[in-house]
């Protein structure tokens, strides 16, 4: 039933994303794509990979954008994937059943098998989280790597979504935003992490934590002007004494 | 957004055979139904096949067209789902409606209790489409009362005309059915000057600050895209007209949608035989043709909020 669950679902696990220290370095995309490429979601199509204008689907793609003027402006680098909304209009407009919000833990899916391919939960998605599969002729989105998560048959340190296992940078963490008590909201309360779109009533799990405040350093024209070194050498003094005649 | 073909021919046709079968019925329920079965069996089977032949076409839009019984499932949160119900519900009345002509008692209480009931559902399912579009907060240009209030004229216009096409086609003069083609045109018309007035003039729902959360920086504007090459959103959700083009084809939907079809119903009023009949299919056809303009316009100008994060400033 493309209805929600009744009442909010205590476990709300979902991703924060740190626009401070994400590099751009485009490796949780990479690793999304590997490990779904063979996942429960894959594969994933790939047209004309080596040519000159290869497309195909993605669940994760990371923009880099330009905010502020002077010395005020910022490049922040940006992750974008399925935020497994509250309230996602993506799950309630399926007419087959086929998108579904897990009542256990809120994670957003898409049952293949139901999908028909209407195209119309992309619509609905303000974000653009999920990309149509011309190859099965079906939606695909971002799974939390739900495939991975309960994995009981890989490391207990690996049960985590790819792309948070692979950040160089320490920019993606991932938990239960359902409990006020766990590491990633206590990050969002201490960061003041931010929903996207808030005004579009769409209620993300996934939260953002803001590029932090720049530290302001002393202007160039205020700092001192370095002092010449004082010359102890004799030798050096008496150098000085005649190359200054 | 991308104007799909498919999609565009469904809900001009299939809102032209809803039209056309709620004024059959309506005539009906008024008492003022054409004697012939000739008449009246082959207008609700014109209706029938235009929403069949939108209905097809819109099948043509899935990406796994054999598995679309399952789109029946969940009328109670889709709207698509809903469609789909209404849909396949206003098939069998319509074709009871189309038999009752050939019936000897053209007052038979059944025939009467068909008519009563398409009267409801065929409008109901035209709100139901627009519905679809309408409920789609990212995309602001079709989320607003407009949409359906326009979807319902354009539905009840188009059917008059092909009404009215079809009395003078068959002989019958039937002045009020060219008047009320003029009339619903007018508000019609009034209706979506209204609409592209208000998507010209609406605040923006959201912007790239909103939608990055860097707005407490200063403006957002793009650096580098995800991507070097088109990808699915870019080509669904990415689809932009350019305004001048927008400004030419409002004035051809204007033209051919309303214009023109409003002075050959006028010939036809004035007009008696085969001049008249002429010209009632001519108002017709080009009001069809003026109405997939439209509906193509309705489309292209409408913006997804995903071209935030692609270098779109507002939706």
């Amino acid at each position: 039933m493309t209805d929600l669950p009744k009442g909010e679902s205590a476990k709300k696990l979902g991703l924060v994303i740190d626009l401070d220290t994400c590099v751009g370095c485009h490796a949780c995309a990479v690793a999304c794509k590997e490990w779904n490429s063979g996942g429960i979601a894959g594969p994933l199509p790939d047209h004309d990979p080596y040519g000159a204008a290869p497309h195909g689907v993605w669940f994760n793609r990371v923009h880099s954008f330009e905010a502020g003027e002077g010395t005020e402006g910022r490049t922040v680098h940006f992750p974008r994937s399925c935020l497994h909304c509250e309230t996602p209009a993506c799950v309630t407009v399926c007419p087959t059943g086929a998108s579904y919000k897990r009542a256990s833990d809120g994670i957003v899916l898409v049952d293949e098998d139901k999908c028909i391919g209407c195209k119309l939960c992309s619509w609905a998605c303000p974000y653009g989280a999920r990309e149509f599969d011309d190859d099965a002729g079906v939606m695909k989105k971002c799974t939390l790597c739900v495939d991975r998560i309960y994995n009981e048959t890989i490391p207990e340190a690996e049960r985590i979504p790819a792309c948070v296992s692979t950040c160089p940078a320490g920019a993606r963490h991932f938990g239960d935003l359902g409990d006020a008590s766990s590491k990633v909201s206590q990050l969002v309360a201490a960061r003041g992490g931010f929903d996207l779109m808030p005004e579009m009533g769409y209620q993300p799990t996934n939260k953002y934590l803001p590029p932090r405040r720049k530290t302001s350093a002393p202007s160039c024209s205020a700092a001192p002007e370095p002092a010449p070194a004082s010359i102890e050498s004799r030798f050096l003094k008496w150098v000085d004494r005649v190359l200054s005649r | 957004m991308h104007p799909a073909y498919s999609v565009i021919f469904f809900t001009v046709l299939s809102g032209a055979g809803l039209g056309l079968l709620f004024l059959l019925s309506v005539m009906i329920l008024a008492g003022h139904v054409p004697g012939t079965d000739l008449f009246g069996a082959s207008t609700a089977l014109i209706a029938l096949a235009l929403i069949g032949a939108g209905a097809l076409s819109s099948g043509f839009h899935l990406g796994r067209p054999e598995r679309a019984w399952r789109a029946f499932s969940q009328w109670r949160s889709s709207w698509l789902s809903r469609e789909g119900v209404l849909m396949a519900a206003v098939m069998p009345f319509g074709l009871a409606l189309a038999a009752g002509w050939f019936g000897e008692d053209r007052a038979a209480p059944w025939w009467r209790v068909v008519a009563g009931i398409l009267v409801v559902l065929c409008p109901l399912t035209v709100w139901v489409t627009a519905m679809i579009y309408a409920s789609l907060k990212p995309v602001p240009r079709w989320h607003n009362a407009w949409t359906p209030v326009a979807h319902l004229l354009f539905a009840l216009m188009s059917g008059a005309a092909i009404a009215y096409a079809c009395l003078r086609g068959f002989g019958y003069v039937a002045p009020p059915g060219g008047y009320a083609t003029l009339v619903f045109a007018v508000v019609a018309v009034a209706v979506k000057l209204g609409y592209w007035r208000h998507i010209d003039r609406a605040h923006p729902a959201a912007t790239a600050e909103t939608a990055t959360g860097l707005g407490a920086i200063g403006k957002v504007r793009p650096l580098d895209p995800p991507h070097t090459e088109e990808n699915y959103l870019l080509k669904e959700m990415g689809f932009r007209i350019a305004r001048k083009h927008a400004g030419k084809l409002r004035r051809i939907a204007l033209i051919y949608g309303f214009a023109l079809p409003a002075a050959f119903v006028a010939l036809a009023l004035a007009a008696s035989g085969w001049i008249a009949a002429l010209a009632a299919i001519l108002a017709a056809v080009t009001m069809l043709g003026g109405l997939l303009v439209e509906r193509w316009l309705f489309f292209a100008e409408a913006r997804h909020t995903v071209m935030l994060y692609y270098g779109t400033d507002a939706v």
